[in-house]
């Protein structure tokens, strides 16, 4: 009898090379996946992979999309990276897009003439308090009683989605809309400007800068100084006077804002229209993106427009092979997976060996 | 039936789902492995529990394919976060996020399919007993299974041996190593034993609670079992008192809409989430208090020296 052996070895110091190949194994990994997935679906795999993965690069109008689609994931995950590195789970980034979104449609659904450049402004910053104010619920819960913020925090992504399908089905229905559960249409100076003739609206830009600023937030001030030592050593952290209370708050505040930046700017973007459904799950696949940007708001850029392609992927393979939509979202699962596990390599050394089971190995068999 | 016993079925039928995939969790964590992913090893089993008896026409056997299917999630979970040693949390996420893709897809083709209902039980002269027959005697036999269950994992965990062991793993790893406990397998094995209830439960929803498949259907469900867990300071009966009072909040909503209190649909219906956040922060705030009843290893990743 032999046994598989899997043995740990830490490595004497993280291993800066495989910080960098990590993900891109991981992607690789998932690309390996989705052969054997397409060709479980009965679809020809490499064909399969071009069009999910490369044909989304091919032309002017899908690489607008995709900084369409990526801006949202970008936004969230840069402020989601900054929260995990403080060791705050904020996992209800789905929630404060929705309220975000919500607070920033108020004003064109309740003061439907205003046509000012301030409109969009306002809506905007509307749309980052909504977050911050949704993010602060958990935030507030755990510093005043201990309540686990990953709990709450999701739980209210479910209250938040409750309370837009009340406001769209309800009060904030279009009484010209037939019936639907929509909001009036939002018109000129109540949607985000765009770029010429293209489809980019300014929130990508937008979610560029955010990226960046976090970028510089966390290696050139005291502040992100202070996140990354309450990550890592929080016990460090508290003789230094840094407070986790004071952490916990902010991380969900900037994470929060973020996130309701991103979800006004899905609404007064692509989607000029509050509907009862108004995110692919953009705030879910935004932890992923955080992962794969290595929990650093600049490599976030990079990720979240990678999985803005496994998305118009979908899309595409959707339309070409009849393959369900759904299947990005497992390609988005497995790509998590894989990155945690390759992140094992930067601390150990694996050591995988076939051995002889013996009396004294424990109880392998 | 009268409506009286119509409700306390259905809040009875609410609750068990939330029971088995409690009791499971609990295990885990007891071990001192915190697996986020319930809400992912549930919906697993609730789309392979209804496709497997949905293909067979079993339900039976689409209760063994669900405890199959969260087992195998948990075993993915168990081999990051235990030979790995990946990080729990982010991995936790990482098993819902692709237990609801994975069961999106697979579930693609059972969407508005007819279910089969696991059928409730039927003693001659017991189950037709006014109030007490259907109640008592006429669930359906998960039920049954998540009581004794609840009942067996107190008395394991408090009474025996292997208890004693699973609780000094997640107490204390280093010491449990240094006696010669093998922490990763013990650890592994309550993390299958959790995943294997949350499959269960996310069988039950789709076979007996909603026999059908819904995509999400297990909408939340995981995550306040695992909410549960907390609220029940790790102790099993607590758990089921608790899943009975989540279960019941649930049900009472539909209750107050069908008798037309002239509340919105939508806020009966987020009501088990804000109640799960009320019970978390009650409970945070005893506990902080009293000091934390959580095993002293969760969440707390451990690689053995040789």
């Amino acid at each position: 009898m032999t046994d598989l052996r899997i043995d740990l070895i830490k490595r004497p110091e993280q291993s800066k090379v495989m910080a960098v190949a990590s993900p891109l194994i991981a992607v690789g990994l998932t690309l390996v996946t989705g052969l054997i997935i397409f060709a479980a679906l009965g679809v020809p795999p490499l064909k399969g992979l071009w069009v999910y993965f490369i044909e989304p690069l091919t032309n002017a109008w899908s690489l607008e999309k995709l900084a369409i689609k990526a801006s949202p994931l970008i936004m969230i995950a840069a402020g989601l990276a900054v929260s995990y590195r403080a060791n705050v789970w904020n996992i209800g980034a789905e929630g404060q897009l929705t309220i975000g979104a919500l607070f920033g449609s108020a004003i064109p659904v309740l003061f439907n003439s205003w046509q000012s450049p301030l409109t969009i402004v306002s809506m905007l910053i509307l749309g980052i308090i909504g977050g911050a104010l949704w993010g602060l619920i958990p935030a507030l819960l755990k510093v005043k009683t201990g309540a686990n913020e990953i709990l709450t925090s999701l739980m209210l992504v479910y209250v938040a989605q409750l309370l837009l399908d009340w406001l769209v089905r309800g009060p904030w229905r279009d009484p010209h809309g037939h019936n639907f559960p929509m909001s009036v249409a939002f018109t000129d100076w109540q949607k985000l400007p765009v770029f010429g003739t293209t489809d980019i609206h300014y929130g990508v830009v937008l979610a560029v800068l955010a990226a960046l600023a976090l970028g510089v937030l966390m290696t050139k001030t005291l502040t992100g100084f202070e996140v990354r030592v309450m990550g890592t050593a929080p016990r460090a952290g508290a003789f230094a006077g840094f407070s986790p209370q004071r952490m916990v708050i902010f991380a969900f505040l900037l994470s929060g804002g973020l996130a309701g930046l991103a979800g006004i700017c899905e609404i007064a973007g692509p989607g000029e229209i509050l509907q009862p459904v108004i995110s692919p799950g953009y705030g879910f696949t935004a932890i992923i993106v955080a992962f794969l940007g290595r929990l650093n708001p600049v490599g976030v850029i990079v990720a979240g427009l990678a999985l803005a392609v496994s998305y118009l992927g979908g899309e595409e393979a959707h339309s070409a092979f009849g393959i369900s939509d759904k299947a990005a979202r497992v390609f988005q699962g497995l790509l998590l997976f894989y990155i945690l596990a390759c992140d094992t390599l930067i601390l150990y050394r694996i050591d995988i060996s076939w051995r002889r089971a013996t009396a004294q190995a424990g109880g392998a068999e | 039936m009268s409506p009286f016993v119509e409700v306390v079925l259905t809040i009875i039928t609410a609750s068990t789902p939330l029971l088995l995939a409690g009791v499971g969790e609990l295990v885990t964590e007891r071990s001192g492995v915190l697996n986020l992913g319930v809400e992912g090893m549930m919906v697993m089993g609730a789309v392979a529990g209804f496709g497997a008896a949905f293909v067979t026409g079993s339900p039976a056997i689409g209760v063994i394919a669900a405890i199959l299917a969260g087992t195998m999630m948990a075993a993915i979970f168990a081999f990051l976060t235990l030979k790995l040693v990946s990080n729990q949390v982010a991995t936790g996420l990482a098993l819902t996020l692709l237990g609801l893709g994975l069961s999106g897809l697979i579930g693609d083709n059972f969407v508005g399919q007819p279910g089969v209902k696991l059928a409730r039980l039927a003693i001659p002269g017991l189950s037709d007993l006014p109030i007490v027959g259907p109640i008592v005697f006429g669930e359906d036999p998960l039920v049954y299974l998540s009581i004794a269950l609840t009942i067996i994992v107190s008395h394991v965990l408090f009474s025996t041996r292997a208890g004693l062991v699973i609780r000094a793993v997640g107490d204390s790893h280093a010491s449990a190593h240094a006696l010669g406990v093998s922490v990763v397998q013990v650890r592994t094995l309550s993390v299958l034993f959790g995943g294997a209830c949350a499959g269960l439960a996310g069988g039950y929803l789709s076979l007996a609670y909603t026999p059908q498949w819904i995509e999400n259907m297990t909408a939340g469900r995981g995550w306040i079992a695992l909410a549960l867990v907390v609220f029940a300071s790790w102790r099993p009966m607590r758990v089921m008192v608790g899943a009975y009072l989540f279960g019941a909040v649930g049900v009472l909503g539909f209750v107050a809409q069908a008798v037309g209190l002239g509340v919105p649909a939508q806020f009966l219906s987020s009501l088990p989430y804000i109640v799960t956040v009320l019970a978390l922060v009650v409970i945070s705030k005893s506990t902080r208090a009293r000091g934390s009843q959580a095993p002293a290893c969760l969440g707390q990743p451990f690689v053995p020296d040789r």
